[in-house]
């Protein structure tokens, strides 16, 4: 095969598989992507159940309970706007209580209730999820705010 | 005095990798090559400077000396020495530091021991490195100073963060640094070869070990990090997708890539500019990562406090080497002559599937970290997980698997259809029986992923020792033994990761101390719960009885830990390591009526995964030293043969 033919081969691989690369991930981000979601977004765009999303948010004071297996937990998310129903089974993360902020993995049911797979809490001061960067709490009003 | 004479032994470091710079520039382009002959030593000398301010960081942790700002934001004088020590670079300007002090290292280290390179293409190289080096000098003294005092000192420190405080901080960080780093030699060796136009097969040969060596300690750095994270974080999971964990499988790819194209070129004189190109990508995926995770700009554990000073500054040496690199390349790519021809069935080709394949993992790597970037920029928040990254880089993987069997099969240059596929045949053979065999047994109770990856792992494990098959064992190569070994790694690794995603059990319950939990042929009987202390943090540690099939029972304690400083709770899992798998238990928190969260794991052949690694990173030893003792034979005989003749 003469040297020209082969590099031209070579350069049709490469770029079919650029290509293929490409639309893949499209497609695959198209699927995958979990959109960041608060309360608010759930209520006014709405998500389709089993849709695997962040939802973003404060735990509301008062609406944490623990079921009688001991290791699922029910409680509300909130952004001050709307308040949405979650639950969730596993060791919860040691910052993860009434009035703090959480981001949960996972999807909503049916029912409208949101089955997290996973919860995201604040480590520390210093270690803690982007997304809720710039969120507070506001002890008096109970509401939250977002300054961005 | 130490941390001023720290910050010394930095600017003088910087000011002679300036030196080195211009030596190397004016005696290369304005043909004065009498200064050449200072570059090596002046390379060295600054390799020295470099590892002196390290040390003495080093010191002033070890003596916990709070009046310098470093140390009393992340160290605290009740540690343990070891978390003092390692404490060092668990930090942004420590681990900058280090990232410094590898650079000068290894640039002095090629000043030493290269001696396959040409004269000019050597200092080309040296005055790359010195670039290079430069750009993070000057990051580290203008914005990130780890030598800073505070006045008045701090009465005690702020402590490390209680997930750092694990004897995997000392090997971990400093291992992948130096695979990071390490590639940065790679990089400037491109940048030489490409000034003087002398890429060829002595190049390749030259390169070789120095990108070998990067990539064993990266294979050792990303393996030990896996585990790292599975036993410490709780999770059970052995890797996250987090984007620090892509920031360092991304120029591991790139280097992978590179490893199998220089050898290419070396071997065949083939692929020249792909090599070049591959060898820029490699250490750019690195300083990719590191801006990702110094930058604090997505979302990770590892992210440390966001500084966008920081990440402005990281993000313009980013621009200038990377695009700087790029353009030399398209502007003396022209110059790199073709390499020798192959055939379209050839060890060649599959080389270059193979690159390629790695090329798009890592490019959807990529694309999936920066993702979220993007569409911030556009206002939407947007989050990239695993079932992108799974999606995505599974299937990819395991076709480059099947690459993997064929291309060690296949003779260089010119081979025939029919003769690789007579060489396939028993590894064809035993994929075809496994199949049938595990759809048999488990059709539909597991994952397609997970069933086709233990497929072809076995298929991988018969194929990567088939190039022994019929070789006098004695004879066959250290570098050959070490491919084998590094595949037949890939091989363990990936049925390591098969078995722990089909036949995983979890269990998670609330249990009495005096209650038994039975899962997967376990029995645990958890006897009681009792407070602990160690040298900075104090515990509930949970005892527990475990035995299997009615065998003799083990005693095993997971804990919840809490650190004072700074305030902050771990898990401490606990972990039972059979043959066959791992028993891992994670102790919660207390539930109502004296009830305490368990979750439980039992995980078949997990530790494969982490082995698998492990043999990676060992078949690149035996390749590296194999190589390296052949060409020394060879010199030697020729010295012999011009004696005799004498």
């Amino acid at each position: 095969m003469k040297a020209k033919h082969q590099r031209l081969i070579l350069a049709v691989a490469a770029l079919a598989a650029l290509i293929g690369a490409g639309l893949l991930a499209a497609s695959a981000l198209k699927d995958e992507a979990a959109y960041f979601y608060a309360p608010n977004d759930v209520k006014t765009k709405g998500v389709e159940p089993g849709k695997a999303i962040r939802l973003g948010g404060m735990v509301v004071k008062g609406s944490l309970k623990r079921a009688g297996d001991g290791v699922t937990v029910h409680f509300d998310v909130t952004d001050g706007k709307a308040t949405v129903p979650a639950n969730f089974k596993g060791i919860t993360p040691d910052l993860f209580r009434e009035g703090s902020g959480v981001v949960a993995e996972g999807a909503f049911d049916a029912a409208g209730t949101f089955q997290a797979t996973n919860l995201l809490a604040k480590h520390d001061e210093r270690y803690m999820p982007r997304e809720l960067e710039g969120m507070q709490y506001d002890e008096k009003s109970h509401k939250m705010k977002a300054d961005r | 005095m130490i941390a001023e004479a720290g910050l010394a032994a930095l600017w003088l470091a910087a000011s002679l990798a300036l030196l080195q710079l211009a030596l190397a520039a004016i005696g290369l382009a304005g043909g004065k090559s009498e200064l050449l002959g200072a570059v090596r030593p002046v390379a060295v000398a600054q390799g020295v400077l470099t590892a002196l301010a390290f040390a003495l960081l080093i010191a002033l942790f070890l003596r916990s000396d709070m009046s310098v700002l470093l140390v009393a934001a992340n160290s605290h004088s009740m540690k343990p020495w070891l978390y003092k020590f390692a404490g060092t670079w668990g930090n942004h300007e420590g681990s900058m530091l280090l990232w410094v002090t590898v650079m000068g290292v290894a640039g002095a280290a090629v000043a030493l021991f290269e001696r396959a390179l040409r004269r000019e293409t050597h200092m080309a190289t040296l005055g790359g490195q010195a670039a290079i080096s430069l750009g993070f000098y000057a990051f580290l003294l203008f914005a990130s100073n780890p030598f800073a005092r505070i006045d008045p000192p701090a009465a005690d420190g702020q402590g490390l963060n209680p997930l750092l405080q694990d004897p995997g901080l000392a090997f971990h960080p400093p291992t992948l640094y130096l695979g990071y780093v390490g590639l940065s030699v790679a990089f400037s060796f491109a940048v030489g070869a490409l000034l003087t136009r002398q890429v060829d097969a002595a190049f390749a040969r030259a390169m070789r070990p120095w990108v070998l060596g990067a990539w064993i300690l990266l294979t050792l750095g990303i393996t030990a990090g896996s585990y790292w994270a599975y036993y410490e974080l709780g999770w059970g999971g052995w890797w996250f997708w987090d984007p620090v964990e892509n920031a360092s499988l991304m120029p591991w790819l790139a280097a992978t890539a590179l490893l199998h194209s220089v050898t290419v070129l070396a071997t065949r004189d083939a692929l020249r500019a792909w090599t070049v190109m591959l060898a820029v990508v490699a250490f750019s995926m690195s300083m990719v990562g590191t801006f990702l995770v110094r930058s604090g700009i997505l979302t990770s554990v590892h992210a440390f406090a966001v500084d966008p000073e920081r990440g402005t500054f990281i993000l313009a040496l980013l621009g200038i080497y990377i695009g700087g690199a790029l353009a030399l390349f398209g502007w003396r790519v022209g110059a790199v002559r073709e390499g020798a021809p192959f055939e379209l069935v050839s060890r060649e080709t599959m080389l270059v599937v193979n690159n390629l394949l790695l090329s798009v993992i890592l490019g959807l790597v990529l694309i999936g970290t920066l993702y979220p970037l993007l569409t911030e920029a556009f206002g939407h928040k947007v989050s990239v997980g695993a079932p992108y990254f799974d999606r995505i880089a599974g299937p990819i993987a395991l076709a480059l698997m099947i690459v993997m069997v064929l291309g060690p099969l296949t003779r260089w240059r010119r081979d025939r259809m029919r003769e690789v596929a007579r060489r396939v045949a028993v590894p064809a053979v035993v994929a075809g029986l496994v199949f049938l065999a595990l759809a048999a047994l488990a059709w539909g109770r597991i994952g397609i992923l997970p069933f086709l990856g233990l497929v072809i792992a076995l298929a991988v494990a018969v194929g990567s020792v088939a190039p022994l098959w019929r070789r006098n064992l004695r004879r066959t190569p250290l570098f050959t033994w070490g491919m084998v070994i590094a595949h037949l790694g890939c091989a363990v690794s990936l049925a390591g990761m098969a078995c722990d995603s089909a036949f995983t059990v979890e269990k998670l319950v609330a249990a009495r101390p005096g209650d038994t939990v039975e899962t997967a042929g376990w029995t645990l009987r958890f006897k009681q719960i009792l407070p602990m202390a160690g040298d900075n943090w104090t515990a509930l540690q949970a005892d527990m009885e475990a035995s299997r099939d009615g065998g003799e029972p083990v005693l095993i304690h997971p804990q919840s830990r809490f650190f004072a400083s700074p305030p902050t709770t771990t898990t401490e899992a606990a972990l039972l390591t059979r043959w066959n798998g791992q028993l891992y238990v994670v102790l919660g928190q207390e539930a109502d009526e004296g009830r305490w969260q368990l979750r439980i794991w039992w995980k078949p052949f997990v530790t494969l995964i982490w082995l698998g690694g492990f043999l990676i990173a060992l078949g690149g030893a035996l390749a590296l030293v194999g190589r390296e003792r052949r060409g020394w034979l060879l010199k030697w005989r020729a010295r012999r043969a011009l004696e005799a003749a004498a």
